[in-house]
């Protein structure tokens, strides 16, 4: 369970607050206008903005002042998710040891977990050599192995072609139905919500409002939702 | 955005720095021991401060006036060979100055190729020894630095402002004056005054070319009060002098001097419809055939002899070419040593202003920093003992700026791509290094171990002041066998250096980008 209590982020003029709870193991989508903070929430989420005040909590720990490394979180950004000079065995292997002296049986993860997501026998690929595709794959494969209860994705398959974002997001949510991740997913799409999101977060107006859900708040959006769907 | 949480931190950026200035200020406090007031400056200080500045200031105002004309010709002209001469024009960087002294030698010495043409036409000689010697030598080394310079400002005019000045049929001194000069006179001064500090401090060139009262600079005169008068009072007085002046005019220069190009600097093809034939096509083919001969004509001088004098060289030059060997080793150690920290400090920063710090070790000059270690070593360790330590360290310190402004870009590139996702897997410290840093700066890192073991492979300075015939570099035995007329064997071991240098860059820029995959 994520709680953000009272939470409040100011960036110079700009400044967001954050009032809520996500039960376990639910996907939530966090939509809102370019701008409104989406990025800045799961920044706040993952340890790389420092919150002006409030709390975050998973699970009944404290994580507000946290390392972004010490957080039980795995990420996935917009690009540059896979390090380009390492294979993807070493790519993937940096979720399980930072310091990468990789058991047999950790290998034997790795190249599961590589299988999993459909990249069977491309250990020793480098990211240059896959397709877009095929580097979220990898990325996921390294989400798999780290094992985290929360997973946090800032619009990691944006660049990505229509066929393939779906094929993504279905996977992103096979993935986390089979760890029991609770999925924090910022977006621009409102398919994307309807096809993955349990519950929706909306972000405007220097306010992240508390998820509702998926149904309720896409068949009869606020002024403001509307306003932004267009 | 969110760049508060780096995978590194700046502390060993921190003792880095430290460390650098602790030697430059202990160096300091060695010369203030024995600094006494004295008699004041005497008619010979004068006369080394008026030269130092006066052959600064015209070896400053040859180079960027004679880069005009070769870079307008470069900037607009497509020729064979010019990549080749672009190439040429970052030699200076890694070519050797005592090397570079014999190639003019063999072009503009006493039995060179001009008073040879001058004999021909019972023409008098001129003398390479002097005032113009030192200047011509500068010239060489500080002309290829103006012209890449003032290149880069031709490449900086937008290809639509020479299209529209082509639409509007623009004479030539018309698009000289409306395009051309205003860029010229932004980056002029800039390089000008880079040169001049540069100069200032020039110890191989005043010490093979210039001496006597008439052609003495104040490095030359360290060295000489320090060497043959053992006069360390008086040489560390005069790096006083040098510290006051060199420190004054950097300081005074910092705000124009301009970024130094690291790279070959014609990335951008900016395609000229102007100028295409008649006189300004002459100009510029003048222009660059000048431009090339007086770079390459002395670089095939030493080549050629070299190849023939290298029978003559002697043993003490092949032991020192060993020790030359292993201090530029430790010189490149050294120079990561401090580089690598300072650069993961300053690129996690949001300024760069922290690269000053690498120039300081620029504006003490060597033998200053020679002579102030000296003074604090000879109580407790024999001092020539340490000349090879201490030769390395400083020519690490020399280096320094430009490996800086060389690692730097690239460590900050991996950071702002990759130092959140460092972040997030818990690489920090070390292992951001080991994973991220390292492999995505490694191109940068050999480029910079390259120019500093070519650097300090033909540096001819602190090492000149406190050795010992069994401790000698190859650069310092090169020069005493110029020294003692031994011609051939001279130009053989030059040809050694040369090599040594070259072969030195090549293998480290090369290591870094081997198997580099992006």
């Amino acid at each position: 369970m994520l709680t953000l209590e009272d939470l409040r982020i100011e960036q110079g003029s700009f400044a967001l607050s954050a009032e809520m709870t996500i039960a376990t193991g639910r996907r939530v989508a966090v939509i809102g206008p370019s701008g409104a903070g989406k990025s800045t929430l799961l920044g706040a989420v993952s340890g790389f903005v420092p919150p002006a005040s409030g709390k975050i909590t998973l699970n009944n720990v404290d994580i507000t002042g946290a390392a972004p490394g010490d957080r039980p979180v795995s990420m996935l950004f917009q690009d540059n998710n896979l390090f380009p000079h390492l294979t993807l065995m070493q790519n993937v292997g940096l979720g399980l040891r930072p310091a990468l002296r990789l058991t047999g049986d950790e290998q034997a993860r790795i190249k599961s977990a590589l299988a999993r997501v459909g990249l069977e026998g491309m250990e020793m690929r480098r990211p240059g050599a896959l397709s877009g595709g095929q580097q979220s794959r990898a990325a996921l494969a390294r989400i798999l192995v780290q094992n985290r209860p929360l997973l946090l994705l800032d619009e990691p398959f944006a660049a990505l072609g229509p066929a393939l974002r779906r094929e993504m997001l279905d996977l992103v949510r096979d993935l986390a139905t089979e760890t029991g991740a609770t999925l924090l997913m910022v977006t621009h799409a409102p398919e994307d919500v309807l096809r993955i999101a349990d519950e929706v977060i909306f972000v405007e107006g220097g306010r992240a409002h508390a998820p509702e859900p998926t149904a309720v708040l896409m068949d009869n959006p606020p002024p403001a939702l509307r306003a932004y769907l267009g | 955005m969110a760049r508060s949480a780096q995978p590194v931190t700046g502390r060993s950026g921190l003792i880095a720095a430290a460390l650098i200035v602790a030697v430059v200020m202990l160096s300091f406090v060695g010369i203030g021991l024995r600094a006494g007031p004295g008699s004041g400056l005497g008619p010979a200080d004068w006369a080394a401060i008026r030269f130092t500045l006066f052959q600064a200031a015209l070896s400053a105002l040859f180079s960027v006036v004679l880069a005009i004309p070769l870079a307008r010709a470069l900037a607009r002209r497509e020729l064979p060979g010019k990549g080749l001469l672009i190439t040429l024009l970052g030699a200076p960087f890694i070519l050797p100055v005592i090397v570079a002294v014999l190639g003019l030698l063999a072009i503009f010495g006493r039995n060179g190729l001009l008073n040879q043409a001058l004999a021909l036409f019972g023409l008098p000689e001129v003398s390479i020894y002097g005032l113009h010697g030192v200047v011509l030598a500068h010239v060489f080394f500080n002309l290829p630095l103006a012209t890449r310079l003032l290149l880069q400002g031709w490449q900086s005019i937008p290809g639509e402002h020479f299209r529209l000045a082509a639409q509007l049929d623009l004479p030539p001194r018309m698009i000289f004056h409306t395009l051309e000069w205003p860029m010229i006179r932004r980056i002029l001064p800039g390089a000008a005054a880079l040169i001049f500090v540069i100069c200032l401090t020039s110890f191989a060139v005043a010490l093979t070319l210039g001496g006597g009262p008439r052609a003495t600079t104040i490095e030359l005169a360290i060295y000489q009060a320090f060497r043959f008068e053992f006069d360390l009072s008086r040489a560390a007085f005069l790096s006083v002098l040098q510290l006051v002046l060199a420190g004054a005019a950097a300081v005074l220069a910092l705000r124009v001097i301009p970024d130094i190009p690291m790279t070959a600097g014609m990335d951008r093809k900016v395609t000229r419809f102007d100028a295409r034939g008649g006189l300004q096509r002459a100009l510029d083919i003048a222009a660059i055939l000048a431009g090339g001969l007086f770079l390459l004509g002395p670089l095939t001088a030493v080549t050629l002899s070299g190849i023939a004098g290298l029978v003559y060289v002697p043993a003490t030059a092949w032991q020192a070419a060993f020790t030359s060997l292993w201090v530029a080793g430790l010189s490149i150690v050294v120079m990561l040593a401090l580089a690598l920290p300072l650069a993961g400090w300053i690129a996690i920063r949001d300024k760069g202003s922290a690269e000053a710090v690498g120039l300081i070790g620029l504006s003490a000059s060597p033998l200053m920093l020679g002579v102030g270690w000296f003074i604090l070593l000879n109580p407790v360790a024999d001092p020539v003992a340490l000349s090879l330590p201490v030769t390395a360290v400083v020519n690490a310190l020399m280096a320094l700026p430009f490996a800086l402004r060389i690692i730097v870009p690239g460590v900050r590139d991996a950071l702002t791509g990759y130092g959140r996702l460092c972040v997030t897997l818990g690489l920090t410290g070390l292992q951001a290094w080991r994973w991220l840093i390292l492999p995505r700066a490694r191109t940068q890192i050999g480029f910079a171990a390259g120019l500093t073991g070519a650097l300090s492979v033909g540096d001819l300075g602190v090492i000149a002041l406190f050795s010992d015939p069994d401790r000698t570099t190859l650069p310092l035995q090169m020069y005493r066998l110029m020294s003692a007329y031994r011609t051939e064997a001279a130009a053989g071991a030059a040809l050694l250096l040369l090599a040594m240098a070259l072969g030195i860059f090549w293998i480290c820029d090369r290591g870094g980008r081997w198997h580099a995959d992006t």
